[in-house]
């Protein structure tokens, strides 16, 4: 018996009850589209936090000063006192994969340029920052390495606080207020958005660190040191190396705790899509569920096929079908219908992820792995539950099929 | 010569629960080849079950069965099934044809099953020369509803004549049609005898097996008369006095 004839002969089976056909493959056709749809939505979902993350900056260590991760209980993670700048700068003298360091200081402050005010957040960086950041200038440039060491007044605003001070008036080389301090402005900074926590990045005035310690907060402790590696793979080893640098700055020996926290990109990424995903794998075995439904609908409908059809396969037996020829030709049968399922069920659950993203702007990304998974998957679904009705089918005598009325 | 079929002592006996059915309780018979052969009697004499049996459907439970001189008796399912597709016919009462599927398709179905491996464009040439033998070359492609009774017989003697069978079983192959075409239906076997084809038929209606060219009579599960046919029916002439007879109806009308 030919393969090919078999499935010929399946196919013409199916078509000849379309209706029954159609309605047969719905359960493979939702269950396939609802999985494909729903990782569609997750991967979208995960992508959009993991490019929020990305924002944050390339490659990003953080060190906070004080210890968050110790026993005892120790108030104020950013406001423990212990870093300061020549810390930032060992950093940057002794581990040559710190390619970038910015030493910071933040505050909230109302600003003032002419007669607007805006009560925004202050912080002190270096010029390092916009590389640490990935954050590009609409118009102007960045302070320099010179005015850091002369904690010259000069700034850099995000869009929301130059929107807010200055409207549509150039604000490049204008004068803002912090504090009553004059600074000018040198460099407006291009959109970056909310971020991870909801907050406005553009809502800012950043000015070199030391200025900020010196003129605003009178202050000499930093609250972060933002350490940008060379690589993405050598984040864990330049983790690595800042930690024991200040362990060792700090004069901290072995067994005592560390009096600040290190935390990179990773774990932020790692934190805000963990969310997405577990919820991803909730609504996929839940569209998986459908799947299943649909497969004993694809059983309960060859049961009824091969009790209908027993005089044919009688027929058939009686010209010389074996019974595995008609094991085949039902086992296609079951595994076309599922197949075919299957494949409609892809192109609609594609097509639903893309009308999401236009429609609803909900981020989406079809990930090839659950349209391959979802393909095998329905195929072994017709192999599976196709199989006892065809053994039925090919178990049956061929003088009492031939009689069935 | 080797006879087509050679039973010896043929017995099957069904066990339905506790009571035991003796349908065939020793039948000896030999076919030659080119013998027409009609198995009479009444329902429940045991001719389905040797008809089963000469099929290779169907196994005794005692005794032996020689189909060109192999035993086949003692065969599994499958080599029955390979027996059957190679040197056996099949004419059923009710036609037996796949509904919704073309003559040709219904007549290409046994070498879909065969051992031979061929190809799309013989499994048509075949089909359709099975087609011209019956005289319904012009109808390949149509479906069974659309075809008469006689027409959709012929069809089913296409199918069985496909694989080139040693051996033609019709089980009341006339039974669903009327009598004339009846007779149209053993003109065609006659002819097909005539050619040399061995044929053996089950029927219970005395006229049809005038046909034939040797009567074997069952009851009870035994046989119970064996004799050559005499004043044997040619189709062709009965046709063409039924066509008369019409006629001088019309006439005298």
């Amino acid at each position: 018996m030919k393969l090919r004839a078999t499935f010929v002969m399946a196919l013409r089976a199916l078509r000849r009850n379309k209706l029954r056909t159609v309605l047969t493959m719905l359960g493979i056709i939702i269950g396939v589209a609802a999985v494909i749809a729903m990782v569609a939505i997750g991967n979208g979902a995960t992508s959009q936090v993991e490019g929020q993350i990305a924002a944050l900056g390339q490659n990003v260590v953080l060190v906070f000063a004080g210890s968050v991760t110790s026993g005892g209980v120790k108030a104020g993670a950013f406001n423990a006192g212990t870093l300061k700048i020549p810390d930032a700068d060992s950093i940057r003298r002794e581990i040559p994969d710190a390619v970038a360091v910015s030493p910071e200081v933040r505050t909230n402050a109302q600003v003032s340029a002419e007669n607007q005010n805006w009560f925004t957040n202050v912080q002190g960086e270096s010029p390092d920052y916009w590389s640490i950041r990935n954050w590009a200038f609409a118009e102007g440039t960045s302070f320099t390495d010179q005015d850091v060491r002369g904690a010259n007044k000069v700034c850099v605003i995000g869009k929301t606080v130059a929107n807010n001070l200055f409207g549509d008036d150039d604000p490049l080389g204008q004068i803002i207020r912090v504090k009553g301090i004059p600074f000018t402005i040198v460099g407006v900074l291009e959109t970056k958005g909310f971020s991870v926590m909801g907050q406005d990045q553009d809502d800012t005035v950043i000015m070199p660190y030391t200025s900020a310690m010196k003129r605003i907060l009178g202050a000499t402790n930093l609250r972060t040191i933002n350490v940008e590696a060379a690589t993405a793979d050598k984040i864990q080893a330049v983790q690595d190396e800042v930690a024991d640098l200040l362990r060792q700055k700090h004069k901290i020996i072995a067994g005592h705790d560390d009096d600040f926290t290190i935390h990179n990109q990773q774990e932020f990424t790692d934190a805000a899509t963990s969310t997405s995903r577990i919820l991803t794998v909730l609504v996929v075995s839940i569209a998986s569920v459908s799947l299943l439904v649909g497969g004993i609908g694809i059983m309960n409908i060859m049961l009824v096929s091969v009790t209908e059809r027993t005089r044919e396969i009688g027929i058939r037996m009686a010209v010389g079908a074996h019974g595995r020829d008609i094991l085949l030709q039902f086992l296609i049968e079951a595994t076309s219908l599922s197949t075919m399922g299957g494949i409609i069920g892809i192109v609609l659950g594609i097509g639903a992820s893309k009308l999401l993203s236009i429609f609803a702007q909900w981020p989406t990304l079809v990930s090839p792995l659950s349209v391959i998974l979802s393909f095998m998957f329905s195929a072994c679904v017709g192999i599976f539950f196709g199989f006892y009705p065809a053994k039925k089918a090919a178990a049956l005598d061929p003088i009492e099929a031939l009689r069935y009325e | 010569m080797t006879p087509v079929i050679e039973l010896r002592n043929v017995e099957r006996t069904y066990s339905s629960g506790e009571v035991q059915v003796r349908a065939v309780r020793g039948v000896s018979l030999t076919i030659m080849p080119g013998e027409f052969v009609a198995i009479m009697g009444a329902s429940g004499s045991g001719k389905s079950t040797i008809m089963n049996t000469l099929g290779c459907l169907d196994r005794p439970t005692a005794g032996s069965y020689l189909l060109d001189g192999i035993d086949v008796s003692g065969l599994n399912r499958d080599a029955l099934a390979d027996i059957r597709n190679r040197k056996l016919g099949f004419v059923f009462q009710g036609f037996n044809l796949l509904s919704r599927t073309s003559a040709i398709e219904n007549v290409e179905l046994p070498m879909l099953y065969s051992h031979k491996r061929l190809r799309p464009r013989e499994l048509r040439d075949k089909a359709l020369h099975a087609l011209g033998i019956v005289g319904l070359a012009d109808r390949a492609g149509h479906h069974p509803n659309q075809l008469s009774g006689g027409q959709q017989q012929r069809v089913a003697i296409a199918r069985a004549l496909c694989n080139e069978p040693s051996l033609l079983l019709a089980d009341e192959p006339t039974g669903n049609l009327d009598s004339q075409t009846g007779i149209e239906i053993m003109g065609v076997f006659q002819k097909l005898n005539d050619q040399g084809i061995s044929i053996v038929m089950v029927t219970h209606e005395l006229d049809i097996a005038q046909y034939t060219r040797r009567t074997v009579v069952m009851r009870d599960g035994l046989i119970v008369g064996d004799t050559p046919v005499e004043n044997r029916l040619i189709a062709t002439g009965e046709l063409r006095r039924l066509e008369q007879a019409h006629q001088a109806v019309h006439l005298t009308q």
